[in-house]
């Protein structure tokens, strides 16, 4: 694992931003090799978001030899409601680069066959060749996805009842009303992310503090499914200052000594 | 990119680096068109995969929907209440010139004229869209002749008229036809006029209160028959009384049902309403707001004498009198000038300006889900 310890979210943003599209330009993408890249939604990435498409303004960087797959998308609200993950990918990345719709893959929440649905979002992963980077983020019970705690740390794309913490939490994005917030969501599993060639998962704010001391510091636990990505071989963490608030000091030094070799991933912009 | 759609084969153009005005606020988003409507992104990414065949750089300029004057009487020229040999080319004429003033639709405006005026005009302007040759014709606003003597304004005396067939049978009598007919201006205190404004408000023909000695209680419940809008406020009525407020009072009236609102025109020219009485009927009803030009033949001629209606008129830089008096006899301001000096006079946001002259006109006439907005599915110029 590398930990990549930043002073605040915006250089979190910026760096994770830097890597994703470092990676993109070593790989040099074409017609016939696409990079696969999996996303997240929520308000850990939105920073990370806006600077890619940044650096895509300034032409550092195209989307047209690349393929998405998100984590997860809620079951049963229109694929334009405000609140769905599709809206939220439009809005605050595919919409603003140049991307092309029939690259991109969202689980459909509404899909007459919810089980199948998942099947298939499987197997076009594979049939895209696997993913080369997955980007995550963590919950607060240290979930990655809809990963809940307990859920099995071998689980893979499926349908999943959302904890009444997180159906609490979201009735403030559904007018305050309990009974408009949706109940379920399809979800990638913990082994299809370990399956991806690298992870990144990004972690901000003091309120993560604890799961990010429990995925790296404790031992690989179901109850904390980001632990897994301690058994996967390439995985980057990058996390602001507050969110190392429950780390050891010691692993807090021991990685921050290291963020001269690290941030040689981001800068200098690579050659084409 | 080549197109790649499933529903359409049409030419999607993409407007980039422009701030559009949407649910009420200048936005900076792409604005997408289709086949002559609004396109919504979202569905034509996710739904089509689909994109734009060629984009627009508006180098940061407003997008704003398209103007709606909905009383002009004529321009360049051109007077409407003339029965010429070419009406359809005279409106034509004025339906290309005001799209340099941002209007895109309109409802050529008549004032009180005798019968074979009507007769002569109202078969000939039909109601069609506009497009690159000109604004689009909405319908005719018929501005008279069912208005009150003390308050007829420029209107000629000799052709007025009341309500003394029992209203409907008045109406088909002097206007030979209702149809085309967009907006119908009368004063609500004309014996029989209740009758008139509930008949023509469910043939959904807009009833405005204009030129009129009506007091508040009149104007209410002409209201409550079905009328919705006040012909230029202020001008043409009585003043504000504080013991009766007369039409004005309209902009504040609890007898106003519920799920309606009453709209009013407004010239902001800065000629025919004081910028402080202009402010007051704004801060008391801002939503209602409608910006009017009231223009009339001589807007975008040079100074001089000439027609309008029935009667003869001068200008004298930004007035229009009738000649050889100080009756104001309408605007030579363009939409765009209104709407510059609206928002200047009030201090109003660019949005609420904008909106004067378009939503507010559309919500108006009952066509806001289609015009005045840049909402998707609403309609949208052809491409050049």
């Amino acid at each position: 694992m590398k930990l990549i310890i930043l002073n605040d979210y915006d250089q979190v943003g910026e760096w994770a931003a830097k890597y994703i599209r470092n990676k993109i330009r070593r790989f040099n993408p074409g017609p016939d090799r696409f990079f696969i890249l999996g996303l997240p939604t929520g308000g850990t990435p939105l920073g990370c978001y806006k600077k890619l498409i940044e650096f895509y303004k300034k032409g550092e960087i195209s989307f047209k030899y690349v393929k998405t797959f998100n984590m997860d998308e809620y079951v049963g609200i229109a694929r334009n409601h405000p609140e769905s993950y599709h809206s939220f990918m439009w809005n605050n990345l595919f919409k603003h680069i140049d991307i092309k719709s029939e690259n991109t893959h969202i689980l459909d929440g509404n899909a007459p066959n919810l089980v199948e649905e998942c099947d298939s979002f499987e197997e076009k992963i594979k049939a895209a060749g696997g993913i080369d980077l997955f980007v995550g983020g963590i919950g607060p019970d240290g979930h990655i996805a809809f990963n809940e705690p307990g859920s099995s740390l071998l689980s893979r794309t499926r349908v999943k009842t959302l904890a009444q913490d997180t159906i609490l939490a979201n009735a403030r994005f559904f007018d305050g009303d309990l009974s408009k917030v949706p109940t379920m969501a399809l979800t990638v599993g913990v082994a299809t992310v370990m399956d991806a060639r690298e992870v990144m998962i990004l972690i901000t704010g003091v309120h993560k503090a604890f799961a990010l001391y429990k995925a790296i510091e404790e031992g690989v636990n179901h109850m904390w499914t980001v632990s897994a990505f301690q058994q996967h071989p390439q995985t980057v963490f990058v996390c602001d200052e507050d969110a190392t608030l429950e780390l050891r000091v010691k692993t807090v030094k021991y990685f921050q000594g290291m963020m001269h070799v690290h941030n040689k991933l981001v800068d200098p912009l690579p050659s084409k | 990119m080549p197109s790649n759609k499933s529903v359409s084969n049409a030419p999607i153009t993409q407007f980039v680096n422009c701030r559009i005005l949407r649910d009420h606020k200048l936005q900076r988003e792409d604005l997408w068109v289709r086949e002559g409507r609004i396109l919504d992104p979202e569905k034509l990414f996710f739904d089509e995969e689909g994109y734009a065949d060629q984009r627009v750089d508006c180098e940061g300029l407003i997008i704003a929907p398209g103007f709606i004057d909905v009383q002009i009487n004529g321009g360049y020229g051109i007077d409407f209440s003339q029965a010429t040999s070419n009406v359809r080319g005279g409106v034509a004429l004025v339906a290309k010139k005001i799209l340099e003033h941002g209007v895109t639709s309109f409802l050529p405006t008549l004032v009180t004229s005798p019968p074979n005026i009507y007769h002569k005009v109202l078969t000939e302007v039909k109601v069609h869209s506009g497009g690159v040759e000109g604004a689009g014709v909405l319908g005719c606003h018929l501005e008279g002749p069912f208005i009150s003597l003390e308050k007829k304004g420029a209107h000629p005396e000799q052709y007025l008229r009341s309500f003394q067939l029992g209203g409907m049978l008045d109406l088909i009598e002097t206007y030979g036809t209702l149809d085309n007919v967009a907006m119908v201006t009368l004063a609500p205190e004309l014996p029989n006029s209740e009758k008139v404004v509930r008949e023509l408000t469910q043939r959904g023909i807009t009833v405005s209160l204009g030129h009129s000695v009506a007091n508040l209680s009149q104007a209410e419940e002409a209201v409550q028959h079905g009328a919705s809008f006040i012909t230029h406020l202020f001008n043409a009525m009585l003043p504000f009384h504080h013991r009766d407020p007369g039409i004005v009072g309209l902009l504040t009236s609890d007898q106003v049902p519920q799920d309606r609102m009453v709209f009013y025109g407004m010239i902001a020219d800065g000629i025919h309403t004081n910028s402080a009485a202009l402010r007051i009927a704004h801060r008391a009803h801002p939503t209602g707001l409608v910006l009017v030009t009231d223009a009339i033949t001589a807007m975008g001629l040079p100074p001089g004498r000439h027609t309008l209606g029935q009667q003869v008129i001068e200008i004298q830089g930004l007035h229009a009198y009738v000649a050889g008096t100080k009756t104001l006899s309408g605007s030579i301001a363009t939409m765009d000038m209104c709407v510059r000096h609206f928002k200047q006079a009030s201090g109003c946001s660019v949005e609420e300006a904008l909106e004067a002259a378009s939503l507010h006109p559309a919500q108006l006439l009952g066509i806001s889900h289609y015009k005045g907005t840049l909402d998707y599915g609403a309609d949208a110029a052809p491409d050049r």
